[in-house]
């Protein structure tokens, strides 16, 4: 056994499905190398196991009566208590109580704590419950043994190791990405953008011809719709001593909106037919109505002389005849569901529709309001007009309304369908025309399903020197909120004035300069911030300081904490403290409080969201409304708040 | 009597001639056991059924290249016919049902139905069917040409590959239509099983709570 690093290992830890892929680094040169992906084996049906290159990112916790112990096993590892995969999925469609779907979205949820034991959410009070941190860890780990199974020699504790996480995932979520790998061994990983990842397999795929295909002054707008997210990115190329050079310049926002929505649309449409005929559906069938779509929709996508596919759900009993429905789906349907109701043709100034939510009765995952991803889209572009602006060689035309893309990449099981994606094409080089801007075109041969984690094991594999690189910073700039000195008016909350601590753009492992401003902390106590964060706010320089801004362009985070342990200090000190942002190589945002006269520094932890007491299982969720939240606040809440001044020197 | 152990004999007598002869003998005996020791152990073991862990390679294509390792066997080859392992039988079955509900179609009663209610659920059958053989088996053609066209069939044919029918006469290479292009498992693989797993139950009864 040698203890040289011989994989780079791409983990695409997605929010349906899991994809690990390898660069083998000894073999192939520069642009060249071969990428492979992982079979990874896991239970199928019980003590059924077998090889697929996609682990649904499902869990399954189940009831100890309902599986015998060597149902569960794995080639490798324990008998494990939860079941991570296809048959969690299986088993979770005809029960759902106990299954765990789509941690990946709570990581990024500011009204909980992802680390509190809540999902299944619906489960009754007797099913043990797990967070989402902890079904991202047994992701994770999941990987992590399959990987080590196939390579006993070359454990993946000891290869270069790439995670993808999505573009719009805030500070906190990839933090806690970054600790769950830490948390199995993997604290080698970095953390990739998923778009990103998209366009270095584009790049690996063409094996060098990626430089015929883009040029100079290119602005590549990449459209990854996955299962359960989108997520866009910019990224522009430039030129720098006679090379091509990428610069991700903008990325969109967290928008809970994919194909499993398409799936879930063309089911409620069958199944309203159905019902209009009489026929009663379960809602086991719907499931199985939702899977019949899927596919009549997908031969229905590739075959387009086809007119209508037949759509089928079989009864549950052993009657397979007789309990069969069956319905048609048209092709008019799916264009009328789809194209126009996901691809609507609409103008470049649209904006997407949010109703308010109605209170905070039950809790839930912020799913996207608006199904139309044009508009998602057409905001992001306008939003980011000025994304490119200081890259020489990217022009906008005069009067230009939005960031005009010259080359369109795209992602994601969804756009497998021919129709969806000439629809996006036509609908971005509509908006172009009207800008007289020449059309974008489409950048081919993606693999639409693997992309992101064999792009994942490329970049690990260029970043040991083997190619082309993307610039990317913080695709944001952070702010702390600092109550303004205004004389105190009864009634209204004080304003508040916003600090950057971390501006838009900061490299890979590079330090923000401290602002001038201090805080007071007391010793012994934690000191929450408010914690704001803007995609398009790209001049802020690290201590700029605030009075007016729109809610459109800063959003609200949640809050970070900071404790002073008392050891060097007296317990109810007030310690002055200035602000650090590192961004670190890992592509983790890491705040830091300095002492102003000691220089010694302590960590601003980013999950205190949704904070429980101990031992409470429902999250608590209040921190929606910390406005609401400060009126009734306590003797020490009042301490906290004196506490919390911000001083000019 | 004096003894020189550092001589050697000058002659060849007849006492060590016979000790000679008879080393070679045993010698040649003992080669001789062993090798139908050896041969009757790799009989026996590949006609006990695969252990449960692994029958992925109980698959046919394997199973004749592990016979023909077997070649150097004396000539009186007792004639042995495989027992095919029920294992990964019941395991694709049990597949067919869960993916494509072959048993509830086949063990249903279709007379009394119209043909368009067989045929929706005929529809489940195929496309099951159909996603069970594509995951688990590599299914190509054995001949790649047009059906109907003209064909040759080279000397020293697999019969086992090409069966030839109709006015079979003369020697090989021979001049045919092909009228089937045959199709061969190019590769087999089943999911792997646990120990103790029950292959007989191929679906297993619902209860919903």
């Amino acid at each position: 056994m040698n203890g040289e690093k011989r994989y780079c290992v791409g983990i695409d830890l997605g929010t349906t499905h899991s994809v690990v892929a390898q660069a083998d680094i000894q073999q192939g040169e520069r642009e060249k190398v071969p990428i492979a992906v992982l079979g990874i084996p896991q239970l199928i049906a019980p003590g059924t196991v077998e090889e697929r290159w996609q682990l649904p990112s499902f869990l399954y916790l189940p009831h100890p009566e309902e599986l015998k112990e060597e149902d569960r096993v794995l080639p490798f590892g324990d008998k494990t208590e939860h079941i991570v995969g296809t048959l969690a999925r299986e088993l979770g469609s005809k029960t759902p109580i106990r299954l765990v779907s789509s941690a990946k979205s709570w990581l990024c949820h500011a009204g909980v704590n992802p680390k509190q034991l809540f999902l299944p959410i619906e489960a009754p009070q007797e099913v043990p419950r797990v967070s989402p941190y902890q079904a991202s860890l047994e992701y994770l780990k999941h990987l992590r043994d399959a990987w080590n199974y196939r390579h006993p020699e070359e454990p993946l504790e000891r290869q270069h190791l790439v995670i993808t996480v999505p573009a719009s995932f805030d500070p906190a979520a990839r933090e806690l990405t970054f600790e769950a790998a830490k948390e199995v061994g993997l604290g080698q990983a970095i953390l990739l953008e998923e778009p990103q990842a998209a366009l270095y397999s584009w790049i690996q795929q063409s094996e060098g011809n990626w430089r015929e295909q883009v040029k100079v002054g290119d602005v590549i707008l990449v459209v990854d719709v996955g299962g359960g997210t989108t997520d866009f990115s910019l990224i522009a190329v430039s030129e720098e001593e006679g090379n091509l050079q990428f610069n991700r310049v903008a990325v969109g926002d967290h928008i809970l909106l994919g194909g499993d929505n398409m799936d879930l649309a063309l089911a409620y449409l069958v199944k309203t037919k159905l019902e209009q005929e009489g026929k009663r559906l379960d809602s086991w069938q719907v499931q199985a109505l939702t899977h019949s779509c899927r596919s009549a929709k997908e031969q229905l996508l590739s075959d387009l002389n086809l007119d209508r596919a037949p759509v089928i759900v079989p009864s549950r009993g052993s009657k397979l005849i007789g309990g069969t429905l069956r319905a048609d789906l048209t092709r008019a349907e799916v264009t009328a569901t789809l194209i126009e109701g996901f691809f609507p043709h609409v103008a470049i100034d649209a904006k997407p529709l949010s109703r308010p939510r109605t209170g905070l009765t039950t809790l839930g995952l912020p799913y996207a309001q608006d199904a139309r991803i044009t508009v998602h889209l057409a905001y992001f572009l306008s939003r980011q007009i000025g994304a490119a602006s200081d890259l020489k060689g990217v022009t906008l035309t005069e009067g230009a309304r939005f960031l005009h893309p010259t080359a369109i990449l795209l992602n994601g099981g969804v756009f497998k369908g021919q129709p969806l994606s000439a629809r996006l094409l036509e609908v971005i080089n509509r908006w172009l025309a009207e800008d007289n801007a020449p059309p974008a075109r489409l950048l081919e041969g993606a693999d639409l399903d693997l992309a992101v984690a064999k792009g994942a094991a490329y970049y690990g594999y260029v970043r040991l020197g083997g190619g082309v690189r993307i610039r990317a910073g913080t695709a944001a700039a952070y702010y702390v909120g600092v109550e303004s000195t205004m004389p105190a008016v009864p009634g209204f909350p004080p304003p508040i004035r916003l600090l950057c601590v971390a501006p838009f753009g900061m490299e890979e492992g590079t330090e923000a300069p401290l602002p001038p401003y201090e805080f007071g902390v007391i010793v012994g106590e934690p000191v929450q911030f408010r914690f704001f964060a803007s995609t398009v706010r790209r001049d802020d320089p690290a201590g700029a300081l605030l009075d007016q801004w729109s809610e459109e362009e800063v959003q609200e985070l949640a809050e970070i904490e900071v404790t002073l342990p008392p050891e060097r200090y007296q317990p109810g000190e007030v310690v002055p403290v200035q602000l650090a942002a590192i961004y670190t190589e890992v592509g983790t945002l890491r705040l830091e409080a300095v002492a102003k006269d000691s220089g010694e520094r302590w960590k601003i932890e980013f999950e205190v969201r949704g904070r429980p007491s101990q031992g409470q299982t429902e999250p608590t969720i209040e921190e929606g409304q910390p406005q609401a939240a400060e009126e009734t606040i306590g003797e020490s809440e009042q301490e906290r708040r004196a506490s919390f001044w911000p001083f000019k020197k | 009597m004096n003894i020189d152990f550092s001589r050697l004999p000058e002659t060849l007598d007849a006492l060590h001639l016979i000790l000679g002869i008879s080393a070679i003998v045993l010698l040649f005996l003992q080669v001789l056991t062993l090798t139908f020791t050896v041969l009757a152990l790799l009989r026996q073991s590949t006609k006990t059924p695969q252990a449960l862990a692994k029958p992925v390679e109980g698959s046919p294509p394997s199973a004749i290249t592990e016979r023909r390792e077997e070649k150097p066997t004396p000539p009186p080859k007792p004639i042995v016919l495989r027992e095919p392992t029920p294992d990964a039988a019941l395991q694709l079955l049990s597949l067919l049902q869960s993916e494509a509900r072959l048993l509830d179609f086949l063990k249903e009663d279709i007379s009394a139905y119209a043909d368009s209610e067989v045929g929706a659920a005929a529809r489940i059958v195929h496309e099951g069917c159909r996603k069970v053989i594509e995951q688990h088996f590599d299914i190509a053609p054995v001949r790649t040409e047009e059906e109907g066209s003209r064909i040759t069939v080279p000397k020293g044919f697999d019969p086992a590959e090409i069966r030839l029918t109709g006015h079979i006469v003369g020697n090989p290479p021979f001049s045919g239509v092909l009228v089937h292009r045959g199709w061969r498992a190019a590769k087999v693989k089943l999911p792997q099983l646990s120990e103790g797993h029950k292959v007989d139950i191929l679906a297993p009864a619902e209860v919903e709570l």
